[in-house]
């Protein structure tokens, strides 16, 4: 039955809960799916059993593919980590938690770059994931596994977390929606920490309804994580057809010349999209944007190189054998179970924290921070939102930038700014590009940013402009047809649910 | 540096990441030169009074499910090789 896997989440959803549609039936058609990866997107599946506690009792909401930093009760969970092999935890996050209360079965963990440090999930200990677009280019990092499962039909819809950009930039590069919620929106609780002031929650989805309903699930404030807060109203489905009254700002600064011809056509394509629909184009400054990548990539590390010293090889996870002594024993387990980039970021933020250095580098990273924040107060005075592409290029070719670690990174230049604000970003697939030096066309993301809090006025106008773009293509080999198709089956078969 | 973190890194390692670190620390050091004096550091973007939480017993977990996942557990502890170098 392959006409169900063409369902949104949300029109699956409706047709469950209409009795059209058999909840058991459904979820067995994407178990099925989901054993057939060919992309590496799974680390765990239902099947490979352990999951008693995460046993829904009446599913009426899509299964779903969990990125496998969030700590699962009787599943392994390693956040793409060797030092968590085996690791199987003895409670739920939340996340999770309220995913199978709302009755949406896990149908799988997702592979990730280790401790969601990178943007191409080639950091993960258990091999990189492939782009379902092109096999031989990346997905994009940290929640690639989860991304490349959305677009390449092996799930319906996944969630996974952004620090940096982790969500918007791999849902970017696999042509499917990516959310990050303003910070607080939802619980952090179970969810293994990297960066804990910037790590979010968020969805992965075909499309901004989808996004909606996973994000009403998930948010809501959690006596387990006192930073979270929720939103103060549940998400509505997004309806709006039109951007009449609204303005959206450009970056002036925008680093225009970073960004590859094919992926600042689609950007000029969309924002005259926005015109034609009433929205109004608004040139914007974020004069400290530019210093984002330097302020992250001294803030994340020192706060990652603080929560990852818990992987000490003494409660839990992996422990090296040594005739030595303690010292030794933690010297070696770490040497052993973390990755290159792992370590490259512990010794970053170690440095970034030693005395003598806090000042200059931690101290005034969190003043750019402050500066960046401010930046955006000024912008969203005069506009409603801020728009640039997601990332600077389409997927990249597998192995092409792990040699230099700085060209990673510079790839997240235009996600961290919001992150380091804190503020709710969505990218949504606008159009294809052809890769520099020629190749098939791949996704192009367009990013949408919103001040904190303003999650239905952010979904909102994605809505309308992805209705406008009317993003058709799909992958080659992927179980589902062109979406003009599910389109029809959504229309014809689940109305009014 | 590495023994600060607990990093265990061959020589090799230590060579290839003194090059790579230098190249990301010259890129972050351009904010070293800006003029952010009297600034306020965010380390929090949303702001919050302290968060407390009812003062209730409630249940937790049990030290067997505590324990459970230990490389090296002894009658309900984490064992771990001596902390005193061997003489």
């Amino acid at each position: 039955m392959v006409d169900m896997l063409d369902l949104t989440a949300l029109e699956a959803h409706r047709a469950m809960c209409a009795g059209d549609l058999s909840a058991a039936e459904y979820g067995r058609a994407w178990a099925e799916a989901a054993a057939g990866d060919e992309l590496n997107v799974y680390l765990w599946r239902e099947e490979d059993g352990g999951s008693e506690a995460i046993a829904v009792e009446r599913p009426c909401v899509a299964p779903i593919a969990v990125k496998d930093i969030f700590c699962t009760e009787g599943v392994p969970t390693t956040a793409g980590s060797r030092i968590l092999e085996g690791y199987r935890p003895p409670y739920t996050s939340t996340a999770v938690q309220r995913l199978i209360e709302a009755g949406a079965p896990i149908l799988g963990k997702t592979n990730m770059d280790e401790f969601a440090m990178g943007s191409s999930n080639e950091n993960s200990a258990y091999g990189p994931v492939l782009n379902p677009w092109d096999r031989s280019r990346v997905p994009g990092g940290s929640s690639g596994g989860s991304a490349a499962a959305v677009a390449g039909g092996l799930a319906p819809w996944a969630i996974g977390t952004d620090t940096g950009g982790s969500i918007r930039q791999p849902a970017a590069l696999c042509g499917i929606v990516g959310l990050k919620p303003t910070y607080g929106a939802i619980s952090r609780y179970g969810m293994i920490a990297f960066a804990s002031s910037l790590d979010q929650c968020g969805p992965l989805t075909r499309d901004v309804g989808d996004a909606a309903l996973l994000l009403a699930i998930l948010q809501g404030a959690d006596p387990c994580d006192s930073t979270s807060v929720g939103l103060a109203e549940a998400p509505r489905l997004p309806d709006r057809e039109d951007l009449q009254g609204l303005r959206f700002g450009v970056p002036a600064d925008l680093a225009r010349d970073a960004i590859v011809p094919g992926v600042r056509e689609v950007f000029e394509a969309t924002l005259a999209k926005i015109e034609q629909l009433g929205g109004e184009i608004a040139e914007i400054s974020l004069p400290h944007a530019e210093h984002g990548i330097s302020a992250y990539y001294v803030i994340a590390p020192a706060e990652a190189s603080s929560n990852l010293a818990r992987y000490d090889g003494v409660r839990y996870g992996v422990r090296a054998q040594t005739d030595g002594d303690l010292t030794e024993m933690y010297e070696t387990t770490r040497a052993q179970g973390f990755g290159a980039e792992v370590k490259r970021r512990i010794m970053l933020g170690t440095y970034a924290l030693s005395s003598g250095y806090y000042d200059a580098y931690y101290g005034q990273a969190q003043k750019v921070r402050t500066r960046i924040a401010e930046d955006f107060s000024t912008a969203f005075a005069a506009v409603d939102f801020v728009v640039t592409p997601t990332s600077p290029s389409v997927a990249f070719g597998l192995g092409e930038k792990t040699a230099d670690p700085l060209a990673m990174y510079l790839n997240d230049f235009f996600t961290v700014p919001m992150s380091l604000a804190g503020i709710p970003a969505i990218s949504i697939p606008a159009g294809l590009a052809e890769p520099a030096g020629g190749g098939p066309q791949l996704p192009v993301g367009f990013q949408i940013a919103a001040p904190a809090f303003g999650e239905q006025k952010l979904l909102d106008a994605a809505y309308a402009l992805e209705q406008a773009i009317g993003f058709e293509p799909r992958p080659s080999g992927a179980p589902f047809p062109a979406i003009d198709q599910i389109k029809r089956t959504g229309s014809e078969e689940v109305t009014g649910g | 540096m590495a023994k600060l973190a607990r990093l265990g890194l061959s020589d090799a390692e230590v060579e290839t990441m003194a090059g790579e670190l230098s190249g990301i620390l010259e890129h972050v050091d351009r904010i070293s030169g800006l003029d952010l004096e009297g600034v306020e550091p965010t380390s929090h973007v949303v702001e919050l009074e302290n968060v407390l939480r009812a003062d209730v017993p409630h249940q937790s977990l049990s030290p067997q499910a505590a324990l459970a996942s230990a490389p090296d557990p002894v009658d309900g502890a984490f064992r771990v090789p001596s902390p005193q170098a061997e003489a």
